[in-house]
């Protein structure tokens, strides 16, 4: 479908914009939707914004957008307080959830709508909304109505219509979560490409970790109203800082650790950790099953850089690329480690007692809850 | 509150009072004229007025102690009651054979039964008063029951008709490969989960008769003459306050009637 | 070969006769219904229009060509005027309590809704007969007018084409409302919030986006309204008080003040024509518009 190189003379060559978003808070009632959030957003930055439902992501994309007015707080586009002016002098792009393109115009009014708005001259508004047809490959098609596109078709009108004004901040709410498996996939890869090429600072609200993985520069998980944490894919799923984002992220399982004067102990045993541990709140060990290894029945040599885990295997699970071997370790908990599917290696069975390694660097001890931090941000 | 915003276009409750007011104003045209008659009929007066100078049940009075309007009502109340029977029935057959049927004709009979609720009902009164004259239904209940069935029927077939749509047909096939014959089925499967529907079906049928004026001038003359009809020929020529108690009890049935409606319409909705 | 070719159209004939079968049952439920409405409305009417062109002497067109009298001019003029009258108030009042009713919590919602369901229950008797009492001379809005000091003489509200048009708007409100309150309810807010996003005022995503939208609700009304306008009989009778003279009250004179079948039965095609040529009509506009506003 992306056979080509996207030309560089078409849509969007305006320069993105920084977006700061300092102590918002929104009550509906007394539910808290959003409990001063801060966040930074950089300029040209992809970012997303990810959380189970009720955590607050869309309301916070709505105060971005100017459709929720929150309680109190301060959204500014660089230097340019927002917060108070109305979503229609905004001028941001958004692609919504059912995409919510006109029914009673076609493809091409669409496109044109905003144009018109800012009152672009004809000619310029048909050369227009022809490049922007070309850029998400849905060219010729800008006479069509909208019921007669398919749902991937419709998802890059309702991206190009987002992009066709240049505005110089992006933001997406859920726009693949309508779409199935395959096209969600290729879309995603689209998408990103589009923000590569036209630069706007993006805002992206997913619930699916997964695709906020494929797609950010950056990712700032909420729940709860609250950011839990910010940080690159690749850190938040190496490093997760509490509990809620290590179990969000990734697939994993938690144990129960006891603290005492910055060290760690499970089910009695000392763990070797990265770092000291501050505070005394409960913690889990999170453990993900890629990382864990099958070490041999009478360990040769007890490494200091690895902590151990002896449990029975319970069940495997053939995947096909791998296999999930499930354990059961002790008070009843369950862990699994996944090996890679490469034949001719034998596998414990169902019954086997095995033993688990995983480095010092993988292992992550994460506290039950946000730690409050003195003082509110 | 009024600084608040309204809409998600951030228009505030401020900027569009003028539209809050305007829907005052409608709401207030729509109901308070109709209630106003209520405390206008206890007036002791003849002439009505709000409030009234003098509170009497004079009114009530005249309506119970007429012999010619306790006649129009029972005559009215036998009209809607038959009338409720026979285009409940016969509609909801209609709306679940034609529902269920699959052949290209059921579209051609559904707009043939809808067609009394769209040609105007003068024209249907002066063909059904020739129909009549000479069958000798002219002046009789039972023609007063059919006319009044045939204009009943198609909101029958509306109602029954959304009822059947938010109904699973597949559970009467269910039915049906348990043992169950088609008649059974329908009785015991989907009748019982349309039931709501069709009880407004009956409501509105009621309504339909109770309150039908065109019909009845033309043809319900003599013993037969219904409340509706002696209604109207007393306003054109003279504005007799008894109309105004027979109104009230009419408002009150319908305030009724409504609230059943709506009762209904809240468990069909479950 | 053949006998696989044989063997595909197996028992074919049997099933399809019995699947036919079983169809005709379903559609026959319909029967009595269709034979009510066949033998008491459709039958009359046809043969009614039947008697419209003949006489003692055959085929004739002279019951039509006595409409050409100004007199069934005027009451056609009349007739037209007071139903466009109706149709636009009731499109100006019902739209913005449909629009506010659609944007209310469901609780509000509903109240509103019961306020216009409430006329809608009441017989129209007994409505016509509240405006009758309302309006006349010595009526509440008069003496609330007076005293008020809006006007020092009681003005002529009722037995007028305005009094008719008071109270044929308050009947025929609710047939507005209800259509416009369903398509307006269906229009997902996003679409506001989207024209708002690219750029649109309030008012320009109201006009712009709201409006068509909500065309399929608005035809439907007009359509309801202006039919029922067009062939309604009570209450301008009653609140005409003989000043306003509707096409189907002609009929109802031609019948019990001349006896004339002839007239009677002419203006009754002509009213049932121009009912059936405005719902084609309608249909047609909305029709279009709908299909064009409906996929989502």
């Amino acid at each position: 479908m992306t056979s080509g190189p996207l030309r560089s003379d078409g849509v969007g060559s305006a320069a993105a914009l920084p977006i700061t978003v300092s102590n918002i808070r929104k009550n509906y009632g007394n539910y808290r939707a959003l409990d001063d959030v801060s966040l930074d957003i950089h300029s040209g930055e992809f970012l997303t914004l990810l959380g189970p439902s009720g955590s607050g992501k869309t309301t916070l994309l709505m105060v971005l957008s100017g459709f929720v007015r929150p309680d109190s707080g301060s959204v500014r586009f660089a230097d340019r307080e927002v917060v108070l002016l109305p979503p229609h002098k905004r001028d941001i792009g958004m692609v919504f959830q059912n995409y919510a393109l006109f029914p009673h115009m076609t493809v091409a009014g669409n496109l044109a709508y905003p144009l018109k708005l800012r009152r672009v001259d004809r000619a310029k508004i048909a050369e227009r909304v022809e490049k922007a047809l070309d850029l998400v490959q849905l060219g010729g098609l800008g006479a069509r109505r909208v019921d007669e596109l398919s749902g991937g078709q419709r998802q890059r009108v309702a991206l190009a219509r987002a992009v066709i004004f240049e505005p110089r901040i992006l933001l997406m709410d859920e726009p693949l979560s309508a779409l199935d498996k395959n096209l969600r996939e290729q879309m995603q890869l689209e998408v990103r490409r589009l923000h590569d090429r036209l630069g706007m600072t993006t805002v992206y609200v997913t619930h699916d970790q997964r695709e906020a993985l494929t797609m950010s520069d950056r990712i700032a998980v909420l729940d709860k109203g609250r950011i839990q944490q910010i940080d690159p894919p690749q850190a938040l799923y190496d490093n997760p800082k509490t509990h809620f984002v290590a179990d969000f992220i990734g697939e994993s399982f938690s144990l129960p650790v006891t603290i005492c004067d910055g060290g760690a102990t499970l089910f009695g045993h000392p763990l070797h950790l990265p770092h000291k541990i501050t505070g005394s709140a409960p913690h889990f060990l999170v453990l993900r099953p890629e990382k864990l290894t099958l070490l041999p029945e009478h360990p040769t040599d007890a490494a200091a850089g690895i902590n151990e885990i002896k449990g029975q295997v319970r069940q495997s699970v053939f995947h096909g690329d791998s296999v999930m071997i499930y354990v059961a370790v002790r008070d009843g908990h369950e862990i699994a480690l996944r090996v890679p599917h490469r034949g001719k290696v034998t596998l414990p069975q169902p019954g086997d007692h095995v033993s688990l390694g995983y480095g010092v660097e993988d292992t992550i001890v994460v506290p039950a809850t946000m730690p409050v931090e003195g003082g509110m941000r | 509150m009024l600084r608040r915003p309204a809409t998600s276009t951030q228009i505030t409750h401020l900027q569009r009072l003028w539209l809050y007011i305007l829907c005052g104003i409608v709401l207030l045209y729509l109901i308070v004229p109709t209630l106003l008659v209520i405390p206008m009929s206890f007036s002791g007066s003849r002439f009505l007025s709000f409030p009234p100078e003098t509170w009497s049940l004079r009114w009530y009075k005249a309506y119970f102690s007429s012999a010619e309007w306790r006649a129009a009502t029972w005559v009215s109340l036998q009209a809607a009651v038959c009338t409720t029977i026979v285009a409940t029935i016969t509609g909801t057959l209609a709306a679940y054979g034609l529902h269920c049927s699959r052949l290209r004709i059921t579209k051609l009979l559904s707009v043939l039964l809808v067609l009394p609720m769209i040609i105007p009902v003068i024209l249907i009164a002066v063909g059904v008063f020739m129909l009549f004259a000479p069958m000798q239904l002219n002046s009789s209940l039972t023609g007063i029951v059919l006319s009044h069935s045939v204009l009943a029927i198609p909101l029958v077939l509306i109602t029954v008709t959304a009822g059947l749509r938010n109904f699973d047909l597949n559970q009467e096939q269910v039915a049906r490969s348990l043992g169950a014959s088609r008649p059974k089925a329908f009785l015991t499967v989907t009748l019982p989960q349309i039931k709501n529907s069709v009880l407004s079906a009956a409501l509105l049928s009621f309504v339909v008769s109770l309150d039908e004026v065109v019909v009845a001038l033309l043809i319900a003359g003599g013993d037969v003459a219904t409340i509706p009809r002696r209604m109207f020929l007393a306003l054109r020529d003279e504005i007799d306050p008894t109309i105004a108690s027979i109104s009230t009890i009419l408002i009150l049935l319908s305030i009724l009637l409504l609230g059943l409606s709506q009762f209904l319409d809240r468990k069909r909705s479950k | 070969m053949r006998d696989a070719e044989s063997g595909f159209r197996l028992n074919e004939a049997s099933l399809v006769k019995q699947a036919f079968a079983e169809q005709l049952k379903l559609l026959s439920l319909s029967f009595p219904a269709l034979l009510l409405v066949g033998f008491i409305v459709l039958a009359p009417i046809a043969w009614l229009s039947w008697l419209s062109f003949v006489d003692a002497d055959g085929f004739t067109l002279a019951n039509y060509e006595r409409l050409l009298n100004p007199s069934y001019g005027l009451t056609l003029s009349t007739t037209f005027q007071l139903a466009f009258l109706v149709t636009a108030i009731c499109v100006l009042l019902g739209y913005p309590l449909a629009y506010i009713a659609a944007q209310l919590s469901a609780g509000a919602a509903r109240i509103m809704l019961l306020c216009v369901l409430f006329p809608f229950w009441t017989s129209l008797l007994v409505r016509t007969y509240a405006w009758l009492v309302l309006l006349q001379k010595r009526g509440q809005i008069n003496t609330w007018l007076q005293d008020w000091g809006f006007t020092d003489a009681p003005l002529r509200l009722v037995y007028n084409f305005t009094g008719t048009a008071i109270g044929m708007v308050h009947i025929m409100l609710p047939f507005m409302i209800l259509p416009l309150y369903a398509a307006m309810k269906s229009i997902d807010e996003n679409y506001m919030r989207a024209a708002a996003n690219l750029g649109a005022s309030p008012t320009q995503a109201f006009w712009q986006i709201h409006v068509p939208l909500s065309l399929p609700g608005l035809g439907a009304g007009v359509m309801v309204v202006f039919v029922l306008s067009l062939g309604f009989y009570v209450t301008p009778d009653l609140l005409g008080g003989g000043r306003v003279m509707m096409w189907s009250m002609q009929i109802e004179r031609s019948l019990s003040v001349y006896s004339d079948w002839g007239a009677a039965s002419a203006l009754g095609v002509v009213l049932l024509v121009i009912t059936l040529a405005m719902l084609w009509l309608f249909s047609r506009l909305t029709g279009v518009v709908g299909a064009a506003a409906g996929g989502k």
